[in-house]
This record gives structure tokens, C-alpha cells and sequence, in this order.
């Protein structure tokens, strides 16, 4: 498809993403960021969101694994991090569902811990690939 | 990561701020560097506590401020905000992304001097520049106070002490609870500090006395906190008081010894008297204060009664008159900025207690050796003079320099007497960085023009700027120092405290001045000065402070130049 319309495809997308509630104003402020110094500043920075997203659902999932002995504190630990690395470009949605994440864990009610977990893991695979879809698709129309 | 000791920022601060950025997140290390850059500030970021805490111990003054996370692996990042504010009293900004009021307070207690919640917008980093300029300030003002405490200390044995110290009495007050209001949270009561929120211990002049004494008899450069805590003997006082005081007391020392290098290597005080003079570095052993050298930082109040730190007005040779800091003029007010240079009669000595005879005026600060060197450019105190608009005391940014970490401390206690003095002596001392001049590239940084004053002048200048680094000084605390002014800072002092107290406008500053300069071309150069200065000074202060014996506020107007007085008025007073 031609260039206007790869554009137009991809401020659909992010104006979805925005609609949704997964990204917030924060993201402006990095697309802000962007310069010629770091063109890919956005870029850069949603892939390092992956990573980390990665990692932090893996260790949630491990540590919910052994069901007896839920270490809550190490729950909310990696959820503490987990909103915090959310938040910077503001996956306003994810954050949420950390928030609810480590309320439950202080409760102490595990299901309602796996349950939030779920819809967490879901929302930050679903950001990511619309993130990762419009990263690739717009890497032009993304500078702005 | 950048070279922490960058080049002193001179005319384009806040640009150019140095912070140091810890946060385990690297998605967040990225963000905010890229903020800060935008900010055109310089930035080393660091994921691990450890690492930020080793690197900030290396490059000790490399760093205007520090950010970080609260939440973080390796080590808890309240813990890391004590350290850094023990060991190098920066300012720290804590973040989370977790903003409860229980935690935001747990950050206020532990000494954070703000608390961001994440996501962190930009606009929130560019005015982080407010924290560190306001240390500065407060560093200024403290030493000024210590000075005052020092200078009143030395007056002429304990008569004097003693009438000052009555006289001081309400001003300290003032200053006191000025400083209360400033909140500044180095203070800290001797107490116990079971509360969260830390006692203040007010460091009173006989206290200071126990800690530069005990400094002298451990040696300055093997002092440490527990030692000093140990020979003070003083019940309830923690080690922590210590260590912060003793902080600011480097921080002053090096202010002086900065001050007193850049005026005059020949170093040492110059006092009048002959005590004190000479002997960079001694401490104690003379009136005069010596700041010797930097690692000093001691402060010297060598006075001959109150071994109170000796500037090692380095610098001074035959400004003794200088008495740049003015306030300080009296000879025992060893906070004589010394205008790096030797031809300055600047040289801010800070003399503590020198019971040097009054001629001393000369106010050296410089001899405090500024271990800070870019960091704020105490030793300018033309420098922060010109900025300061805030606060007069903030002459230069050179004073935060000043190795004087006890002065904060100093300014908030209620140093009977001296308290004044201290406030003009952390003003003077601020003004003395101005005149300084320089000494400090730091100073530079930070306001550009308070260097003009100090490096600009010559010998009188220096005296001028020194004076109205002290009047610039003056006036932020002018404003507690009212009652203070004077009387119990004998002449050195008064001018400061004319300058902190801002109320005392011309008068005290003059006072201060006159004392300041005891030959009369330093007068004129105050003139000149002050209008480097001016904002802050009142050339009244620059006249020098007399042999301050008389009180504290007795303007000279004659000896300044009434055109250049009214540019210093209104810049001065606060």
C-alpha cells in the first residue's frame, strides 16, 4: 500500500491503542524524546519494554507456580517493577492490572492473584504486538 | 557516562547540572537520561545502588544531584539517599511509581529533597536545578552563621563572647527559626530520633567548639564521625549529627581554602595579625583560620581562643584588610573569602575565632579549601552574588562549596551569638566566594556573573565582592539575622549578618564592610564591587566590617560610593 496509507494505517493503530487505554500521554512524551540524536527512540524503548516484560512475567509465573508457598513479597516485588517498567511509556492498561496484581497479593487471595495475572499477561502480549505491528509498519510514520 | 568533574558551569546554569540517575529499570535509566539530556543537563545513569554510591564516592563533588528509584534490588533506595547525604550531602530526588503518602514521607524523613512519581514528565526534571542552587544557599548561610559563631567565639576571649553571645542570642533565634522554616533537613536535634522525622541537634558555639577541637586533635585528615563523636563526649549527639556536621564544615574549609588559593597562594589568612596570617593550614594554631588546603576542610577555627577553624586565607597576603567577606572583617571571623586572588585583598578567610587583632577584617573565606571545586562555586562569591537573586546569600554558587558541613548545621542551631555571625558568615562566605573569584572555575558555574565580581576585581574588588558575597549573602538570612546583626558578630560578623539579615541594609552592611576593608582603597573597590554584586551586597558591607567591635550596623557610607551603593541596595537586600 502507498505510503499515506501505510501512515494512516498506523495513526489508526496507535489512536486505537491510545482509545484503549494502553497507552497513555507518557507515550507522547517519549515520542517527544525522539530527535536526531535517537531516532528510534520509541523504538528502542517499547523493545526494552519486551524484554522486560518478558522476564518479569516468567518470574511471576514462576514463583506463582509453587502454589503452597506463595511468596507474596516477592510477588509484589516483581509487580512493583513490573508497573514501574509499564509506566514509563505509559501502558496505561498493563499498569492497572499490576495494581490490581499487588492487591490481590496483599490480600493474599491467590486466585484472585492468577486471575489478574491472566488479564495481565494477555493485555501486555495484545500491547505488544500492536505496538510491535505498528513499530514495524510505521517505523516512518512513528517519527514524527 | 560522563566525567563527573566537568567543566564548572558559569553563565549557563542551570544548564550543564551534573545528576547522577539510579534506577534498576533500564527501560526507565533510558527515559530519563534522554529527559535530562533535553534539559541540557549531563548525565551518568547507574542500575545498581552499589555502583552509584562507589562512583559518587570517587568523584567526590563531581555530581550536582543525584535521582533515584525507591524500589531497587541491590540495596533499598532510602538507604542509598542516607548515604549520599551523609557522605556528600547532594541532593536527592527520589522516584517511584508508587506515590503513598506513608512512602512520600518516609522520603521526606530520610532527606529526599523531593519525591517524583512515575511516569515522570519532563517538565518535573527540568526544575531540579531549584535543589541544588538552594543547598547552595543554605550552605552559605550556614557557614556564614558558623562564622559568626566562630568570629564571636574568638572576639576578644570571653567577654566578648559572652556579651555577644547574648546579643546573639535573639538573632540566633531568628536565624534559627529561619532556618526552621527552610526545613532544612540536615539539622538535627540531639535527641533521639526515634520518630522518623530526625531530631535537630543545634549546634551550638560551644558545641562547634568540642567538634573543631576534637577535629584539630584527630587530625583533619583522619577525622571521622566516630572518632569526633567519641572525643566530644557529648551524650545524645549520634554519630550522624557528626558526620553531617562535620560534612559541612569540609564544605566550608574548602570554600575558604578554595577561596584563599585563588586569591593568594601565599596562603593563609590574612589577618591583620599576625597570627593568623602565614600558616596556611593551621589549625589552630593561629587565630587566623587556615584553610590550608583542601583536604582540610576542617574548618579552622584556629582562634586563638577557640582554635575555631583556621582559614588559611592563603591568599590574602596584604588584603588582610580585604576583609572581603566583610562581615567576617573582623579578624576573628576567619570567613574571609579570599578572592583567589593574591592581590585581592580579598581573601576570604573564614576566621573563626581568630582573636586576631581586629585589623583583620579580612574576611578570608578562600582559605577553605574547596573540595568541591565545580561544584558550587563557593569561592565565587562574585558569582553568586550576581545570581543570587534568590538569595542574597547565595552569592556564588562557589559557596556551596564551602567545606563548611558543620555550618549548616550551624545556621540552624541556635549558635548563641554566632548564629548571626554565621548567617553573615555563611554569607560572607558566600559573598567571599564571589569575590573570590573565582577560585573556583565551579563558581562559574553557577552564576556567571557573581564570578565577574570576584575574579574581575582586583584587590579591592575583592574585598567588595567579598563583602558582597556577604551582602549577599546577608540578605537571604538578613532576614533572621535582623536581631542577630551585629551585635554579636563583632564586626566581622555583623557585616554578615547585616547581609543575612537583609533588614539591615545598609547599615549593617556597611558596617560590615567597613570592616571588611580596613584600608580604605577597599573601600572603593567595594564600590566597584557591589556592582558585580550587587544584588546582593550592600555596599555597606562592603565597606568592610570593621573591627566589628562596635555593633554590628554601623554603615560607612561614606567610604562606598553612593552610586554603586544603591545598585548593591537594591541587589542586596534580599
Amino acid at each position: 500500500m502507498d505510503r499515506k496509507q501505510l501512515q494512516y494505517q498506523v495513526a489508526c493503530m496507535r489512536k486505537s491503542l491510545f482509545d484503549q487505554g494502553y497507552l497513555d500521554e507518557q507515550f507522547n512524551q517519549l515520542e517527544d524524546l525522539q530527535d536526531e540524536a535517537n531516532p528510534n527512540f520509541v523504538e528502542e524503548v517499547v523493545t526494552l519494554f519486551y524484554s522486560d516484560s518478558s522476564r518479569f512475567i516468567h518470574n511471576i509465573e514462576q514463583a506463582m507456580i509453587n502454589k503452597p508457598n506463595i511468596d507474596y513479597g516477592k510477588l509484589d516485588d516483581y509487580m512493583h517493577q513490573f508497573k514501574g517498567s509499564s509506566s514509563s511509556f505509559g501502558a496505561k492498561k498493563v499498569k492497572k492490572e499490576c495494581s490490581q496484581f499487588r492487591e490481590c497479593c496483599s490480600a493474599g487471595n491467590i486466585e484472585g492473584c492468577i486471575k489478574t495475572f491472566r488479564q495481565l499477561k494477555a493485555r501486555a502480549c495484545h500491547f505488544e504486538e500492536e505496538a510491535g505491528n505498528i513499530l514495524s509498519a510505521g517505523k516512518t510514520s512513528w517519527n514524527r | 557516562m560522563e566525567n563527573g568533574f566537568s567543566s564548572p558551569r558559569n553563565d549557563s546554569f542551570p544548564a550543564g547540572l551534573r545528576v547522577l540517575v539510579v534506577d534498576d529499570d533500564p527501560t526507565w535509566l533510558k527515559i530519563l537520561e534522554k529527559m535530562l539530556k533535553k534539559c541540557s543537563y549531563e548525565v551518568t545513569t547507574c542500575g545498581l545502588a552499589r555502583d552509584a554510591l562507589s562512583l559518587l564516592r570517587e568523584r567526590k563533588g563531581g555530581y550536582d544531584i543525584v535521582i533515584s528509584d525507591v524500589y531497587m534490588p541491590d540495596m533499598d533506595g532510602f538507604k542509598l539517599l542516607e548515604h549520599v547525604g551523609l557522605e556528600m550531602d547532594l541532593p536527592v530526588i527520589m522516584m517511584s511509581v508508587d506515590g503513598e503518602t506513608s512512602r512520600v514521607m518516609k522520603g521526606v524523613q530520610h532527606g529526599a529533597c523531593d519525591y517524583l512519581l512515575k511516569p515522570i514528565r519532563m517538565k518535573e526534571l527540568r526544575n531540579i536545578w531549584q535543589h541544588v542552587f538552594r543547598k547552595k544557599i543554605h550552605e552559605v548561610r550556614d557557614i556564614e552563621i558558623l562564622e559568626g559563631i566562630e568570629f564571636q567565639m574568638t572576639r576578644n576571649g570571653s567577654d566578648q563572647y559572652e556579651d555577644g553571645h547574648f546579643l546573639c542570642g535573639e538573632d540566633l533565634t531568628l536565624i534559627k527559626k529561619r532556618k526552621d522554616v527552610e526545613s532544612r533537613h540536615d539539622e538535627k536535634d540531639i535527641g533521639d530520633n526515634s520518630s522518623s522525622k530526625k531530631a535537630r541537634v543545634v549546634w551550638s558555639v560551644e558545641l562547634h567548639q568540642k567538634f573543631v577541637k576534637a577535629v584539630n586533635q584527630i587530625g583533619f585528615d583522619k577525622v571521622g564521625p566516630k572518632k569526633i563523636l567519641d572525643l566530644m563526649n557529648v551524650p545524645r549527639l549520634t554519630r550522624e549529627n557528626v558526620a553531617s556536621h562535620l560534612q559541612k564544615y569540609r564544605l566550608y574549609l574548602s570554600r575558604l581554602q578554595k577561596e584563599n588559593d585563588f586569591n593568594n597562594p601565599v596562603g593563609m589568612i590574612k589577618q591583620s595579625d599576625s597570627p593568623s596570617s602565614d600558616s596556611n593550614g593551621n589549625f589552630g594554631s593561629q587565630n587566623s583560620v587556615n584553610l590550608q588546603d583542601a583536604s582540610n576542610g576542617c574548618y579552622g577555627f584556629s582562634g586563638s581562643s577557640l582554635g575555631v577553624h583556621n582559614v588559611d586565607p592563603r591568599n590574602h597576603d596584604g588584603d588582610r584588610k580585604r576583609l572581603v567577606t566583610a562581615p567576617v572583617a573582623e579578624p576573628k571571623r576567619g570567613l574571609t573569602v579570599d578572592p583567589p586572588n593574591p592581590s585581592k585583598p580579598r581573601n576570604s578567610q573564614m576566621e573563626f575565632g581568630h582573636l586576631l587583632a581586629p585589623p583583620q577584617s579580612e574576611v578570608n573565606f578562600a582559605r577553605f579549601d574547596f573540595s568541591f571545586p565545580t561544584k558550587y562555586p563557593w569561592c565565587g562569591i562574585a558569582e553568586t552574588q550576581l545570581k543570587q537573586e534568590h538569595n542574597p546569600l547565595h552569592l556564588n554558587d562557589g559557596f556551596s562549596h564551602l567545606p563548611m558541613p558543620g555550618q549548616k548545621q550551624l545556621s540552624r542551631a541556635d549558635h548563641p551569638q554566632p548564629a548571626p555571625a554565621i548567617s553573615s558568615a555563611t554569607s560572607s562566605t558566600e559573598r567571599q566566594t564571589g569575590c573570590p573569584v573565582k577560585t573556583k572555575p565551579s563558581h562559574n558555574d553557577y552564576t556567571s556573573n557573581a564570578n565577574h565580581a570576584s575574579a574581575a576585581d582586583s584587590t579591592p574588588l575583592q574585598t567588595k565582592t567579598s563583602l558582597t558575597d556577604h551582602q549577599a549573602v546577608l540578605p537571604t538570612s538578613s532576614m533572621e539575622n535582623q536581631g542577630l546583626n551585629m551585635n554579636c558578630l563583632t564586626d566581622l560578623e555583623s557585616p554578615r549578618k547585616n547581609i543575612n539579615l537583609g533588614t539591615l541594609p545598609f547599615a549593617t552592611l556597611d558596617e560590615d564592610l567597613q570592616v571588611c576593608f580596613v584600608t580604605g582603597d577597599y573601600y572603593m573597590n567595594l564600590g566597584l564591587q557591589n556592582i558585580e554584586v550587587q544584588e546582593y551586597f550592600d555596599p555597606g558591607l562592603l565597606t568592610g566590617v570593621p573591627t566589628h567591635l562596635d555593633d554590628g550596623l554601623r554603615f560607612d557610607y561614606e567610604i562606598f560610593d553612593p552610586t554603586e551603593y544603591s545598585l548593591i541596595d537594591q541587589s542586596l537586600f534580599i
